[in-house]
C-alpha cells in the first residue's frame, strides 16, 4: 500500500523541482529502483533485440523473425534460451582469469548508470548532483571490459578490436562530454532531473549543434554503425567477441543494447526533455522517446556502410573536438548575457551557427589519410 | 576484331633476329627453343609494330615425350594475338625459364604449371604449389599420372 | 620519434566472414596496416581441368557450371563457343539469341551480387546485398524457366542448347527489361554520392593501366583502370557485332571506379538485352546435324567476356571422344595476381574492401 502509493505520487508530481523532503533515499526506494531499474534494462534489452531485427527486416525488404509467437515476439527468450544452453568455450592458452570476468566487468558499468536515470519527475535511484558526471566516468568503464575480452581471448582480431575499442572511446569521451558540458552550462545543473526541468524547450533546439556531437560520438563510443569498428564483421570477424559463447556472449550481447539503451536514454534526457510531453503519463512519454530514438539508431545502422579506423579518429580529432570546443564558448557567452534564462528565439541563431559551422568546417579538412609507406 | 597474327611471318622476323630460336613456324603458332624463350618473349613485347604487352594466358600440355609449354600473347595497342610455344624434355626435371619479370600475370600461371606438371621456371621469385598441399605427391595433369600419386 | 612496432602474421581466412569462399590471405601485420601479403587458395581444387580429359565433349558442359557458378550461363556459353570453333559448326541465329540474352542477364545477375558483397564488405549492414539478390532472384526466375535449374544450369550444348524458350519467357523477359533500369537507377542514386561510401573507397586499391596490363588482369578490373578493352568489342564473337552499346572505363582504377563501372556495365547489358529481344529470330534452337564425336586433331582457343572478363578455353584435340587437354583461362585467377600489390600499405578493412572489388569467384580460381 505503501509502495503503491508512493510510486504514484513521485511518477504524478510532475515540472516541479524535487522538494527538500524528497521522499527518496528509503531502504525501500532504493530497493523499489534497484528492481524497476533492473527491470527496465533487461526487459528493455529484449525488446531492442526483437525491435532491432524488425526493423531492420522492413528496412532490408525481408520480414525479420515472425515464427516465435505472434509476429515472433518471444524470439528474444528464445535466443536468450538457446545462448544460455549452449557450450561454454574458453579458447587454449587463454588467458582465463581475465577471459571469465571480461564480459561482467563490461556488464556492471552500464547497469549501474540507470541509477541516475529520471523516468519520471523524481522517479530514479538516486539524485545525485553530480549525475551526468557520474553517467560519463562510469560509463567509459565498459570500454575495460572489451580491453579484457580482447586481451583475454588470445586471439588477433580480438586484440585488434581491443586497440580500436581504446582508441574509439578515448578519443570520442571529448567530445561527447565538451557537448554535455554546454547542456549543462544551459540547465545550470549537473542533475539530470534538473536538467529535464530545465527543458521548456528541448535542447534539441536550442542545442542542435550539441545534440549532433553527441549522437555521432556516443554512437561510436558504444560502436553503433557506422563506427562498429569493434565489431566489424566483415573485417575482424566478430571483434573482442569472437572467442565467446553460450551465456558470456550473451552478457556482452546484453552490454552490447543495453548501451543501445543507455544512449537512448540520454539523448532522451539531455536532449528531448526526457518524460515531459503533453496528454500521456510521463513514462510513456519517455518510453516513446527512447524507442524513437533507438529507432533512428537503427535506421542509420541499415544505411551507412562502415567508416575505417583512421577515417574514425580524423572525424574525432579534426571536426568534433574543434566543433565542440567552439560550441561550448558559444553557449557558455549566451548564458553569460542572460542571465536569467537563454530566450527562445536564440534557437534560430544557434541551428544558424551549426549549419555555418559544419557546412564551413568540413571544407577544412580531410577524411583520413590513405596508403602508408611500406618499406620492402 | 582481334587480328591472329600468323606464326610464318613472325617466325620469319625471329628467325632474322635470333638465329637458331625458332624450332618450327606454322599458321597458328611460333615453336622456340626454351633456351631462347626468354630473349624471343622480350623481343615480342618490346619492339614496335608487335607490343605484345597482354599474356592472355599460359599452359602446358603433356605429349609423353616432351612437355609443350603455350603462351597465347595479345596486344591491347594493335588488337592482335599470336601463339608462342616452346617445348621442355625429360620427365624428372623438367626445365623452362620463368616470363614473370617480362608479364608479371604470369605469376599463378607458371605456379599452377609446376603444381599440375612438375614443370620448373627457372627465375621464378615464388616457386611452389599453389592450389595443392605441399606434401602432394606427383603432377595430376600429368597424362602418365594416376590418383595413387605414382 | 618513431615508435618501434614488431610485424605480426595475420591469417585472414579461410574461415571469414568475408573471403568470398575459402580464400586465405596470409597477411604481415603492423599494427592496422598491411605490409605483406600472400594469397592461399586451392581449398576448392576439384581438378576439373584432368575430369576434362574423361569426359566426351558434350558431358563437359555440366562440369562448366561449377566454375564461376555466379555465372554459370556466361561458362557454358564460352565453352560451346570453343569446341564449335574446333568443329567447325556454324549454329543457329536464334541459338546465336539466345545465347546472347542468357549471357547478358547472366552478367546483371553476376554484378547484382558483385556491388552488393562489395558495399556488405565496406560494412554495410546486409541492406544493400538483399535488395541486390531480390532482383537476382527475378533473373534466376528467367534461367529456371528455360532450365529448370537456378544456379548451375547446364543449358547450352555443343551446337545449340538443350531446349528451346519456353513461351513465358519472352513476356517475363520483357516485364524484366521494363522494370529493371528503375531499379538499377534506383540503387545507384542511393550509393553513389554516399559520403562515407565515397571516403571509403575513393583512392584506394588503385590499380594503374600498365600494371593492370602487365598482370593480364581482364573485364571490370582492367576497364576501371581505363583501359577500353572488352572481347565482346575487340573481337566480336556469336552476334555482338550487331548490338550498339559501350564500354564503360574508370578514371584512376580505385574501388569505386570498380564499382562503378559494374553498375554501368548492367545498363549496357540491359541495351543489349533490348535489342536482342527485338531482333530475335525464329527457327531452330540447335544444328540439324549429328553431333559430333570425334573432333578433328588440332587446338583452338575461344574466349568471351564474361562477367569478370576475358574467360577462354584452349582445347587440344587428338580425335578420340574427350579433350586431349583443356585449359581454362579463369578471370579472376588471374584479376587475383594484382591483389598484392594493391593492398600492401592499406589498412586491414580496405584490404578486405580491394578484395570484394575484385569479385572473384573461388570455384574459378581453384578450379
Amino acid at each position: 500500500m505503501m509502495l503503491e502509493s508512493y510510486a504514484l505520487s513521485s511518477i504524478g508530481s510532475a515540472l516541479k523541482p524535487l522538494p527538500a523532503d524528497w521522499p527518496g533515499g528509503f531502504w525501500w526506494h532504493w530497493l523499489v529502483f534497484t528492481i524497476i531499474a533492473i527491470l527496465f534494462v533487461l526487459l528493455m534489452v529484449l525488446f531492442f533485440t526483437y525491435f532491432e531485427r524488425r526493423a531492420m527486416g522492413r528496412l532490408q525488404a525481408r520480414l525479420g523473425p515472425n515464427r516465435c509467437g505472434p509476429f515472433g515476439v518471444i524470439q528474444p527468450i528464445m535466443d536468450a534460451i538457446k545462448a544460455l544452453t549452449k557450450e561454454d568455450i574458453v579458447p587454449y592458452n587463454a588467458d582465463k582469469v581475465v577471459h571469465w570476468l571480461a564480459p561482467a566487468v563490461a556488464f556492471v558499468p552500464v547497469l549501474l548508470v540507470f541509477v541516475v536515470v529520471p523516468f519520471s519527475n523524481g522517479a530514479m535511484l538516486a539524485d545525485l548532483n553530480v549525475g551526468i558526471l557520474f553517467v560519463v566516468a562510469i560509463s567509459s568503464l565498459s570500454a575495460l571490459g572489451i580491453v579484457m575480452a580482447g586481451w583475454g581471448s588470445n586471439n588477433k582480431y580480438s586484440l585488434i578490436s581491443a586497440m580500436r575499442a581504446v582508441a574509439a572511446v578515448v578519443s570520442y569521451e571529448i567530445p561527447v562530454v565538451l557537448s554535455i558540458a554546454s547542456v549543462v552550462l544551459l540547465a545550470g545543473s549537473m542533475s539530470l532531473n534538473d536538467i529535464v526541468l530545465a527543458q521548456n524547450i528541448p535542447f534539441i533546439l536550442m542545442q542542435p549543434l550539441a545534440f549532433l556531437i553527441f549522437f555521432i560520438g556516443a554512437s561510436a563510443e558504444i560502436n553503433r554503425s557506422p563506427f562498429d569498428l569493434l565489431e566489424a564483421d566483415s573485417e575482424i570477424v566478430a571483434g573482442f567477441h569472437t572467442e565467446y559463447s553460450g551465456m558470456k556472449f550473451a552478457l556482452f550481447y546484453l552490454v552490447e543494447y543495453a548501451e543501445a539503451l543507455l544512449l537512448s536514454v540520454l539523448i532522451t534526457t539531455l536532449f528531448l526533455s526526457g518524460w515531459r510531453g503533453p496528454l500521456l503519463p510521463p513514462w510513456l512519454w519517455f518510453l516513446i522517446k527512447v524507442v524513437a530514438v533507438f529507432f533512428v539508431l537503427v535506421w542509420v545502422r541499415t544505411t551507412l556502410p562502415r567508416a575505417r579506423i583512421d577515417q574514425l579518429m580524423a572525424l574525432a580529432w579534426k571536426f568534433l573536438f574543434p566543433l565542440s570546443v567552439i560550441n561550448l564558448v558559444i553557449t557558455a557567452i549566451e548564458v553569460l548575457a542572460w542571465p536569467g534564462g537563454v530566450p527562445w528565439p536564440m534557437l534560430f541563431v544557434n541551428i544558424g551557427i551549426m549549419a555555418v559551422l559544419i557546412v564551413s568546417w568540413s571544407r577544412l579538412f580531410k577524411f583520413g589519410w590513405g596508403r602508408v609507406k611500406v618499406e620492402a | 576484331m582481334t587480328v591472329s597474327l600468323s606464326g610464318l611471318e613472325i617466325g620469319k622476323q625471329l628467325k632474322e633476329r635470333f638465329p637458331g630460336a625458332v624450332v618450327e613456324a606454322n599458321d597458328q603458332a611460333v615453336l622456340v627453343k626454351s633456351e631462347s624463350l626468354l630473349d624471343v618473349a622480350r623481343y615480342l613485347k618490346d619492339t614496335t609494330g608487335l607490343d605484345f604487352d597482354y599474356l592472355a594466358f599460359l599452359t602446358a600440355v603433356d605429349y609423353y615425350d616432351y612437355f609443350e609449354l603455350v603462351y597465347r600473347l595479345a596486344s591491347l595497342k594493335h588488337n592482335h594475338t599470336m601463339t608462342l610455344k616452346t617445348r621442355c624434355y625429360g620427365r624428372e626435371n623438367p626445365v623452362v625459364p620463368s616470363v614473370v619479370k617480362l608479364w608479371k600475370g604470369a605469376d599463378f600461371q607458371e605456379r599452377e604449371t609446376f603444381d599440375l606438371f612438375g614443370i620448373k621456371f627457372e627465375g621464378h621469385p615464388n616457386m611452389k604449389r599453389i592450389v595443392l598441399w605441399d606434401g602432394f605427391k606427383g603432377h595430376p595433369l600429368r597424362k602418365d599420372y594416376l590418383s595413387d600419386g605414382n | 620519434m618513431a615508435i618501434k612496432t614488431e610485424p605480426f602474421l595475420l591469417n585472414i581466412g579461410p574461415q571469414h566472414p568475408s573471403t568470398h569462399g575459402v580464400f586465405r590471405m596470409r597477411a604481415t601485420m603492423d599494427g592496422e596496416v598491411i605490409v605483406d601479403m600472400e594469397p592461399v587458395f586451392g581449398y576448392l581444387h576439384r581438378g576439373i581441368e584432368k575430369l576434362a580429359e574423361e569426359r566426351t565433349y558434350n558431358g563437359f558442359v555440366s562440369l562448366t557450371d561449377r566454375l564461376d557458378y555466379l555465372s554459370s550461363m556466361s561458362n557454358n556459353f564460352a565453352y560451346c563457343m570453343a569446341v564449335e570453333k574446333l568443329a567447325g559448326i556454324k549454329v543457329t541465329e536464334r541459338c546465336e539469341y539466345i545465347r546472347v540474352i542468357m549471357a547478358e542477364l547472366q552478367r546483371i545477375a553476376s554484378h547484382l551480387i558483385a556491388v552488393g558483397a562489395f558495399l556488405n564488405d565496406c560494412g554495410a549492414f546486409m541492406t544493400p546485398i538483399v535488395y541486390m539478390i531480390r532482383e537476382r532472384e527475378k533473373i534466376l526466375d528467367l534461367f529456371e524457366m528455360v532450365s529448370g535449374q537456378r544456379l548451375t544450369y547446364n543449358y547450352m550444348r555443343v551446337g545449340g542448347l538443350s531446349q528451346d524458350i519456353p513461351e513465358e519467357f519472352l513476356p517475363a523477359l520483357d516485364k524484366f527489361l521494363e522494370q529493371m533500369p528503375r531499379w538499377i537507377d534506383e540503387y545507384d542514386q542511393l550509393l553513389r554520392q554516399n559520403e562515407v561510401l565515397l571516403a571509403r573507397s575513393r583512392g584506394v586499391g588503385i590499380l594503374p593501366k600498365e600494371t593492370a596490363i602487365n598482370i593480364s588482369a581482364s573485364g571490370p578490373v582492367l576497364r576501371a583502370s581505363g583501359v577500353k578493352w572488352d572481347i565482346r568489342k575487340v573481337d566480336p564473337y556469336s552476334v555482338y557485332d550487331r548490338f550498339e552499346f559501350d564500354i564503360p572505363t574508370g578514371a584512376c582504377g580505385d574501388c569505386y571506379d570498380r564499382y562503378r563501372v559494374r553498375v554501368e556495365e548492367m545498363r549496357q547489358s540491359l541495351r543489349i538485352l533490348g535489342q536482342a529481344r527485338k531482333q530475335l529470330p525464329g527457327g531452330e534452337f540447335q544444328t540439324p546435324v549429328v553431333q559430333p564425336v570425334h573432333l578433328p586433331v588440332g587446338e583452338v582457343y575461344g574466349h568471351i567476356e564474361s562477367t569478370r572478363g576475358e574467360l577462354g578455353f584452349y582445347i587440344v584435340s587428338d580425335n578420340s571422344i574427350a579433350p586431349y587437354r583443356c585449359h581454362i583461362r579463369a578471370p579472376s585467377f588471374l584479376n587475383l595476381t594484382a591483389l598484392r600489390d594493391m593492398v600492401v600499405g592499406w589498412k586491414i578493412a580496405d584490404a578486405i574492401l580491394i578484395f570484394g572489388s575484385i569479385d572473384i569467384v573461388m570455384g574459378e580460381i581453384d578450379r
